[in-house]
């Protein structure tokens, strides 16, 4: 059992050395513009079109549930001050989180891991260059841009899913009221948890997807293995970040 | 120090965690300018370990390894890239960059190394003439997936040597290859040691291999390998090394090598194979 937590302990203290050597190569000379460049077109605009259509979905479905309960107390015209909130605080964030880490924590941890396990990465070493520099940092600054501009737009794009419900499909308000009561719901603590969550979850998206990618042993099984953990560690720190962040604004808005 | 001191190990260990026996037990031997060292030694008896140490790729566990005449032991990271800089390195399977082209493989070291201060042109002009060099003339915009098995190793020893390193490792070049390409590859060291007056270390499991650097030279004249007389192979200086379990067993030139009853080191005889 000690056995198990110090493999733990030692593992968190490998990927806290290796996101911080990324962190710090931020600011340090050479600085790789074509490869930040690459990323973010990798993983922002490749994420595009499937942030597109679930954040279309959850916005859809969020009004077609609220229309039910908000039914219930007569209150059907609040149903976009509902799907802005919950959007912006909660399912843009986490939903284009989650989707980003994915289909890009993956593609991070399975690219880098079949460059460790073709000796890629120590030829680039023995070249002279720092993979850290080269590979983790452009993928970490490619993601902390790139995220909170999907979750945005994600949040827009729910927005409009839950009027397309809201006013042609179920008339419970008019198009005016709804994108009103929606402006005027959120305040600056909702804006600011819906943009610091989404940059805080590509930090680790990036980080983690990055770390189980350079740990890489045994082969196209390994692989297949940092895959996997890498998503999976990276979903889990998602939601156990996002409940502090969120405590965090509670805590600030009352 | 002297200027020709190229690499030197002293006492070099290094144990993995895990391990029973030491990856590489008190290691020292030294090379100088122009030197070949032949590496031989059974699968896991040390010595893609000695070379990555070499390279600080991994860390010493004791003892002392001096690279270009500088104490590199203790050497952070970061001050190992500029190191690293004027070290070729070919790996066991080549190690090329499979999303970039040729050219992109070839040209890394010389855009991305801090120290190699060569104008953007030039880089194109330095990329063609080493892949001539290797005899790939005409694969600049291939993936190193079209290319063949010893055509990537050449494409290897074309990146390993674009920035004219005073040294350069060699981590089994010849391993899979058939013996026409194999000879062809090798005939490539010789004419790269010789023209450049690299140091080199060649980590390689044929004895041919080591036979035909112990006694062939380059011509320049007939752009071919040719054997020299038996009393003019001390000026190619090359010297073989054999490890077993980490240890180094045997240092001597390939005489002495052929002259050894070790039954271990005798199996790396040319002689008695």
């Amino acid at each position: 059992m000690l056995d198990f937590l110090k493999l733990k302990v030692l593992l968190f203290q490998e990927y806290l050395g290796l996101a911080g050597r990324a962190t710090q190569n931020v600011i340090r000379r050479p600085f790789y513009g074509q490869d930040l460049l690459l990323q973010m077109d990798t993983i922002g605009v490749g994420s595009l079109p499937i942030t597109i259509l679930i954040g279309f979905f959850s916005g859809a479905v969020m009004a077609l549930q609220m229309s039910r309960a908000l039914a219930q107390y007569g209150a059907s015209g609040e149903v976009g001050k509902i799907t802005a909130l919950t959007l912006v605080r909660e399912l843009g964030p986490v939903l284009t989180a989650l989707l980003v880490a994915g289909r890009n924590a993956s593609g991070i941890a399975s690219e880098l891991g079949s460059m460790k396990v073709t000796e890629q990465i120590d030829a680039m070493r023995a070249l002279g260059t720092d993979p850290i520099k080269k590979l983790v940092t452009p993928r970490l600054i490619a993601l902390c841009i790139m995220l909170p501009l999907l979750t945005v737009l994600a949040d827009f794009i729910g927005l409009f899913g839950g009027y397309m419900v809201g006013v042609p499909l179920l008339r419970l308000t008019t198009g005016s009221q709804y994108w009103v009561s929606s402006y005027q719901a959120l305040e600056y603590n909702d804006l600011a948890q819906g943009l610091l969550k989404p940059f805080i979850f590509a930090y680790i998206i990036a980080s983690v997807g990055c770390f189980f990618g350079m740990k890489t042993t045994g082969g196209t099984q390994g692989v297949g293995r940092a895959t996997t953990q890498a998503v999976v560690v990276a979903s889990v720190w998602i939601f156990v970040i996002d409940i502090f962040i969120t405590r965090i604004f509670v805590w600030i808005a009352t | 120090m002297a200027d020709d001191d190229i690499l030197r190990f002293e006492n070099v260990s290094l144990h993995f965690d895990g391990d029973a026996a030491p990856a590489l037990s008190s290691v020292s031997f030294q090379l100088k300018a122009s030197d070949t060292i032949v590496l031989y030694g059974a699968a896991g008896s040390g010595k893609t370990v000695l070379l990555k140490l070499a390279l600080g790729l991994l860390r010493a566990g004791s003892g002392r390894i001096f690279l270009f005449g500088r104490d590199v032991t203790n050497l952070r990271e970061e001050e190992w890239f500029e190191m690293r800089a004027r070290t070729g390195v070919l790996f066991q399977e080549g190690g090329l960059f499979d999303s970039m082209t040729i050219e992109e493989n070839v040209s890394y070291p010389l855009i991305n190394q801090k120290n190699t201060a060569i104008p953007s042109d030039e880089v194109h002009r330095r990329v063609e003439e080493v892949l001539q060099f290797v005899g790939l003339p005409q694969t600049l915009e291939k993936f190193p997936s079209e290319l063949s098995g010893g055509m990537r190793r050449r494409v290897g020893i074309a990146r390993a040597t674009v920035t004219q390193p005073r040294l350069v490792l060699y981590d089994s070049p010849t391993a899979g290859l058939d013996p026409i390409t194999a000879n062809r590859i090798v005939a490539l060291l010789i004419k790269e040691r010789e023209l450049r007056n690299t140091a080199s270390m060649i980590v390689t499991h044929r004895f041919q291999d080591g036979h035909m650097l112990a006694t062939f030279r380059y011509n320049p004249q007939t752009e071919k390998v040719l054997e020299v007389p038996p009393a003019q192979r001390m000026h190619l200086r090359t010297r073989f090394f054999v490890m077993q379990e980490g240890r180094l067993v045997f240092e001597g030139t390939e005489d002495e090598l052929a002259g050894s009853t070790d039954p271990y080191v005798s199996k790396f005889n040319m002689q008695r194979a």
